[in-house]
């Protein structure tokens, strides 16, 4: 009988720990990557010819980085590594992929998903204006390509991303003039008690935090996003101030020449629909996730989840996550493993659950925010489409739930299929219509599920 | 024209000369299409509904908010794809190419 073939999405913590882990059983997993290196977003390499040291781009993670960079380089021999592949689509039991113009089908008998999160974006007037980019891109612009976004940036939304972003744009030479966090000092007060079920962490953020303000930084807490206005130099308008809300309701205005942007994480979750897993409602993030068990066993068979990509947990545990998973996808296809590592694993995991949770009630989401936004506000930056527009969809037109909001007025129908825009889409028509946010339902994925190029190469079968 | 982006290490590798809608762009060795045209410019492309300039957002491939195509048609993701010696850049339209 041939070695079964395991496939492997995403190449971060979660997805090298699962090939790691199914390469020490002895198979050779096909590990498929979108990225040109090995490591995810969160420990995301710099490319070969750049020579700063990881402690500058990993601070306190870099000895998790290192490790999870050299572990994956000593097993290169033993995976089918593939960097800058997109599995775009599903056909049974096969994934559609392409790489660089060639397109291909990989058939497989397991397969573990560690597609990991994006940032979780609130629309702002003005968040389109160039100057402006998510929190986790501020950061990639630094840890990958050793660019600031701007010389004097502001970072806003909330969620500990907020303040280590501000910290290394600080230790790079970079002094942002403000933080402002949605969050309030109460409400994260809330959440201590999940977040000191990872006191190590709990402590390195408020560091991070003691550090900013030491340098002088503006930290502001419980504020509102008014908007971003521009200013315009050359021939181009661009970000150059924030216009915010104190939580008086006093309004403030911070001049800037750049803006980053998120509120926490999102799941990447369209591999999971699109192979019509089921999916259920989780109020603690307010967004809907693929139904996984304590392995991340999916509801179809041979389909298993790891990561942020399942539920955001962050970098340790998804390492531990995507290890679980394939130690269980082994188990299911009838391979012996140690009962007494998966047992570990699941310890391992148990106080981070805590800690997300403690994460999400201390720097929530701001969902009611969507509800304030004007109505000309820019919602999916693809389509053009307006907070007004979604209004329109979710009262006149009587769309029940974003699905038929997105047929009648397209918000969430561009390239990036409601990734950016579809969290905050629900809530404004969630709120147009008087109803909880699980009845306004998420936006379904859709093959392919990023574009490709129209002259692709290579036959599908 | 200021830059967005400004450079805060690794500013010793080799240059690479791209050309960007007609015009000589000095890029370095290792950078992103994005990059290159943040660090040298204000924009990478115009929305095509309301025609407005933008300039990426989410740097890690998911928002494609950063598409310009070559001189010859084809479609690049600015942040996930390196520069090349020799690489020409259009942002102000699709340029057509005949079979």
């Amino acid at each position: 009988m041939d070695a079964p073939v395991i496939v492997v999405i995403g190449a971060g913590p979660a997805g090298t720990r699962a090939a790691q882990t199914l390469a020490c059983a002895g198979l050779r997993p096909i590990v498929l990557d979108e990225n040109q290196r090995q490591g995810g977003q969160i420990y995301r390499r710099q490319p070969e010819n750049f020579t700063r040291a990881p402690a500058k781009l990993y601070g306190a993670s870099a000895a998790a980085a290192t490790a999870l960079h050299a572990d994956f380089e000593a097993l290169r021999p033993s995976l089918d590594y593939q960097p800058e592949t997109l599995a775009w689509g599903v056909s049974g039991d096969m994934l559609l992929t392409e790489c660089r113009g060639h397109a291909d089908a990989v058939r497989f008998d397991g397969l573990i998903i560690a597609s990991g999160a994006t940032d979780r974006i609130m629309p702002c007037p003005g968040w389109t204006l160039p100057g402006v980019f998510s929190l986790g891109g501020s950061q990639i612009a630094l840890k990958a390509q050793a660019c600031a976004i701007g010389q004097a940036p502001v970072f806003m939304g909330t969620g500990p991303l907020l303040y280590l972003v501000a910290w290394q744009y600080l230790q790079a030479g970079v002094k942002p003039r403000a933080v402002l966090d949605t969050s309030s000092l109460t409400t994260r007060l809330r959440g201590l008690g999940g977040l000191r079920r990872r006191p190590a962490v709990l402590a390195q953020g408020l560091r991070y935090m003691a550090g900013l303000a030491r340098a002088g930084i503006t930290l502001r807490s419980g504020i509102r996003p008014v908007r971003i206005e521009s200013r315009q130099d050359g021939e181009t308008p661009c970000a150059g101030a924030v216009i915010w809300k104190d939580g008086q309701g006093r309004t403030h205005r911070t001049d800037c020449d750049a803006v980053g942007i998120g509120y926490g994480l999102r799941s990447e979750t369209q591999l999971a629909d699109l192979l019509k897993c089921d999916f259920a409602f989780d109020a603690t993030s307010r967004q809907w996730l693929p139904v996984t068990d304590r392995d991340g066993a999916t509801s179809r068979a041979g389909v298993y989840l790891a990561g942020d990509g399942a539920g955001i947990r962050g970098a340790d545990a998804a390492e531990s996550a995507g290890a679980l998973a394939a130690l269980r996808c082994l188990q299911d296809i009838g391979r012996p493993v140690m009962e007494g590592e998966m047992t570990r694993l699941r310890a391992a995991l148990e106080p981070m659950n805590g800690f997300r949770h403690g994460l999400e009630t201390g720097f929530p989401w701001p969902w009611r925010h969507a509800a304030g936004l004007p109505d000309d506000t820019v919602v999916c930056r693809c389509e053009n489409v307006t907070a007004g527009d979604i209004r329109r969809a979710a009262g006149p037109l009587d769309s029940p739930e974003i699905n038929r909001a997105k047929a009648f007025v397209r918000v969430g129908m561009g390239r990036c299929q409601g990734r950016m825009c579809g969290l905050a889409a629900a809530e404004i028509l969630a709120a147009a219509r008087g109803v909880a946010i699980e009845e306004a339902g998420r936006v379904r994925s859709a093959a392919p599920l990023k574009p490709l190029p129209a002259k692709i190469r290579g036959v599908v079968t | 024209m200021t830059g967005l982006f400004r450079r805060v290490a690794e500013t010793g590798r080799p240059e690479i000369a791209i050309t960007v809608d007609g015009h000589a762009v000095t890029a370095l060795e290792g950078d992103t299409i994005l990059t290159a045209l943040l660090v040298a410019g204000d924009r990478l492309r115009f929305n095509e509904f309301d025609k407005m300039p933008r300039a990426g957002f989410c740097l890690m491939g998911a928002c494609q908010d950063c598409r310009v195509w070559t001189e010859d048609g084809h479609e690049l993701r600015a942040c996930s794809t390196s520069v090349t010696p020799g690489l020409r850049i259009v942002t102000k339209e699709v340029p057509w190419t005949r079979p």
